[in-house]
């Protein structure tokens, strides 16, 4: 049977090449593996090799010959006594296969519901187990931790400073003693490769807890949490996964400047095969912090300084857990809805309670806990009854949290809304070292009020 | 060293000209627009993935670089397959969802194709940290391209690597060329094997064009670091016949260097060795050049006839 040769592609654009030196003539025997032709690319030329055996029976192009279209044949090869047939035109398959693809696929759906949580968040208020001790947010990260390394040895905690120092920010104190340094290692000042390394153990099936000591130096691994953990399970078909949860301080803590003081909750939210928690409680800390170790993909963890040492009430419950992207309804209201996670909760209560005593406005509060997969349902249900919305958060304002926010507001709620969406967002500078200027940075509980009073305002054609 | 048997021999062969012909066809397939986007062509360094397959237990680890088609078939992956994903179409090893660079199989413990370079190293350091926190007596294997030499994250991981004493095998696999740019004009010392020396990693040089003395390299090192005495690091020089990758002419590089590559080819010398012990036969040997071509002929009609993947696959995934 003969074989044709045929014009072949040699990168990922070309669509016709020239024939510039035959390195084969009519009677010669070939093998897989010799040098046939030079074809001359819109890039380069190149040798190209025979990949069938046989003998050349005819060479259907003269050296030289110019604009020859891809998978058209050149040569044929075969046995020597073989009658030979030539096909008039080769069909350009890879055009018709993209042709068939683009007719199959259908509307791409722009934001897609990761997964569907049927369990809403549970409401401190009404949790009967509540510790009658307030503890600290730190205190609350470190038992949970604490709690699921003793049920599962799987589970192990490395980061700089993590053991014998007990934690830069005493989160992991007493994790050593108890655990020991083979389950709580403290690592070199080296995020990329200790990053990669627990990667690699969880791919392998260990749990590694990761503590950046902020998330600011999570820049220097980004590419494993990102190339490596997060899209991993898609480029393996589904049979790599990555349990891994990397967590630490996030945003601004205080005076440490620009280098130090950043908010990581959009970056890490826009990627798929990330989930982003950014708790603003020790109740809620523990709820999702168990979630998180306990779920089989990466986990990104936003801790924020400021926060570790708030004290609050805890369900001591070793199983109690918070469901990932479900958000909690702090505080419910009629007049205008502000969604809000992390530390800008605790801001947003505080203008909720002068809006209420100085202009009487009923404010109602979502914190997120989750920013991906994030909790439309309750969003939109939200804005669908205050018809108002403001977001609240410390990150820049360029396509932040509250962007994706805005436009899914717009989207599947437009005639709900009685006026536009109005973030509040950190300003959209590097943050500034003196004390004027950091607090001039952040969102403050006066730039809520003054969102609030322009949304409240707000009439159509007017201002 | 590895006492080798006369089934080793024919092994070893089998599987170098496996890779070989597999490459050749994927080179074709390319030509013809079945296969799109990179495509990394492992001819030329066969002898370096099948000597250190010589000394490889099953329940070892190993993760590579995006040059991965011939370590999958070295690790007795199916050839159909590879092709497959090469073709992304849903019976490839990742469904059609990773390609050429991003091939996985777990059941085998082969942990990718990694397309950023470098990026494997501390991958394949936390894989051995996981054997060691397992208490298991496997080692695992992390290929190196020379190109990787150059990134940071590497030494970062023999730093953990060393301080750690994990059971992790870094095979560099010097092919002379990050993508178009010589090795002696990206490394500064081009002794790549001893760049674990400030860390106490032992290393050494191998000729990589000879897979008896890749067997015997990665023998005595796969020893040292199963016993427990940490990271060990073998460089082996090796050249790809071909470009970077599928579009590119290596014109960075004389016919004459590549021709003098090719009087020491790694399947020859096999073959050579074969007939001179008498191992097999010529029509032996014949029948297995017949038959691997066979074989990668239908890879190529079964990977051209897979399906594309269903559209919902676009969603799953993600998460589990």
């Amino acid at each position: 049977m003969s074989t044709e040769i045929l014009m072949p592609a040699l990168s990922p654009t070309m669509t016709e090449g020239n024939l510039s030196k035959w390195l084969i003539k009519k009677g010669d025997t070939v093998k897989a593996g010799d040098l046939i032709a030079e074809i001359e690319t819109d890039k380069a030329t190149m040798e190209v090799e025979a990949v069938d055996e046989g003998v050349v029976l005819d060479l259907l192009f003269k050296e030289g010959e110019a604009n020859i279209p891809v998978n058209k044949a050149i040569a044929i090869i075969g046995d020597a006594n073989e009658k030979v047939e030539v096909k008039k035109e080769a069909p350009v398959e890879k055009v018709i296969e993209e042709k068939k693809i683009e007719k199959n696929i259908e509307t791409k759906i722009e934001t897609k519901k990761d997964n569907i949580i049927d369990t809403p968040s549970p409401k401190i208020e009404e949790d009967t187990n509540l510790s009658s001790e307030e503890i600290t947010m730190r205190q609350a990260l470190r038992d949970t931790m604490a709690e699921e390394m003793r049920k599962d040895n799987k589970v192990f905690i490395l980061g700089e400073e993590v053991a014998e120092y007990q934690g830069a920010y005493k989160v992991t104190q007493g994790l050593l003693q108890e655990f020991g340094k083979e389950r709580v290692l403290d690592t070199p000042i080296s995020e990329h490769g200790f990053t990669g390394l627990a990667v690699g153990a969880a791919f392998k099936g260990l749990r590694p807890i990761l503590e950046f000591m902020t998330f600011n130096f999570s820049m220097q691994a980004i590419d494993q949490i990102i190339n490596s953990a997060a899209k991993t399970l898609y480029m393996s078909g589904g049979q790599i996964n990555c349990p891994i949860v990397f967590r630490g301080p996030n945003g601004a803590a205080a005076q440490v400047a620009a280098q130090h003081s950043q908010d990581f909750s959009s970056w890490y939210s826009q990627v798929p095969g990330l989930k982003v928690i950014a708790p603003s409680t020790p109740y809620n800390a523990k709820g999702l912090l168990r979630s998180a170790i306990s779920d089989p993909n990466p986990v990104i963890f936003l801790e924020n300084e400021i926060l570790y040492g708030l004290k609050g009430p805890v369900n001591n419950d070793i199983n109690f857990s918070i469901p990932i992207g479900k958000a909690n309804i702090e505080k419910e209201g009629k007049d205008l809805t502000i969604v809000t996670y992390s530390i800008m909760l605790q801001k947003s209560k505080e203008a909720a309670l002068r809006l209420k005593e100085e202009y009487n406005l009923d404010i109602e509060i979502i914190d997120l806990q989750t920013l991906r997969p994030l909790d439309t349902e309750t969003i939109l249900n939200s804005v669908k009854k205050t018809n108002r919305l403001i977001t609240v958060e410390e990150s820049w304002p360029f396509g932040s949290v509250g962007s994706e926010i805005a436009n899914i507001v717009q989207r599947d709620a437009f005639d709900y809304l009685d006026s536009p969406v109005i973030k509040v967002n950190s300003a959209d500078v590097p943050m500034p070292y003196a004390l004027s200027l950091e607090k001039l940075y952040l969102p403050q509980v006066d730039d809520i009020i003054n969102a609030a009073k322009k949304s409240k305002l707000y009439k159509i054609n007017g201002n | 060293m590895k006492k080798l048997q006369k089934a080793d021999y024919i092994k070893m062969y089998s599987f170098m000209l496996k890779i070989r012909r597999f490459e050749e066809r994927a080179a074709q397939l390319y030509g013809m627009g079945k296969i799109g986007g990179f495509c990394h062509l492992y001819i030329g360094q066969e002898a370096v993935v099948v000597g250190i397959l010589m000394t490889i237990d099953k329940n070892d680890s190993v993760v590579t670089t995006y040059r991965d088609h011939g370590h999958m078939i070295a690790r007795g992956l199916d050839p159909k397959r590879i092709m497959a994903e090469l073709t992304g179409r849903e019976d490839g090893y990742s469904a059609g969802k990773g390609g050429s660079m991003h091939m996985f199989s777990k059941e085998n413990n082969f942990y990718g194709g990694h397309g950023i370079v470098g990026a494997q190293v501390p991958i394949g350091t936390g894989i051995a940290f996981t054997h060691k926190y397992n208490g298991e007596k496997n080692i695992c294997r992390t290929y190196i391209g020379d190109g990787a030499m150059n990134n940071g994250q590497v030494f970062e991981a023999f730093n953990l690597a060393a301080l750690w004493k994990l059971p992790v095998l870094y095979i560099i696999e010097n092919n002379k060329y990050g993508m178009g740019t010589s090795v002696d004009r990206a490394a500064a010392g081009l002794d790549l094997y001893k760049r674990g020396e400030a860390f106490g990693i032992p290393g050494e040089k191998v000729d990589g064009m000879n897979v008896f003395s890749v067997i015997e390299a990665a023998d005595k090192a796969g020893k040292y670091v199963r016993e427990g005495n940490g990271p060990y690091i073998i460089e082996v020089q090796t050249y790809r016949y071909r470009g970077h990758s599928m579009s590119d002419p290596a014109k960075y590089r004389t016919k004459e260097e590549l021709d003098n590559y090719k009087q020491t080819d790694p399947i020859e010398i096999v073959k050579a060795e074969i007939l001179k012990k008498k191992i097999a036969t010529n029509d032996e040997i014949e029948k297995i050049n017949k038959d691997t071509l066979e074989e990668i002929k239908n890879a190529a009609e079964f990977a051209t006839n897979s399906p594309f993947p269903k559209d919902s696959e676009l969603y799953t995934d993600v998460y589990i």
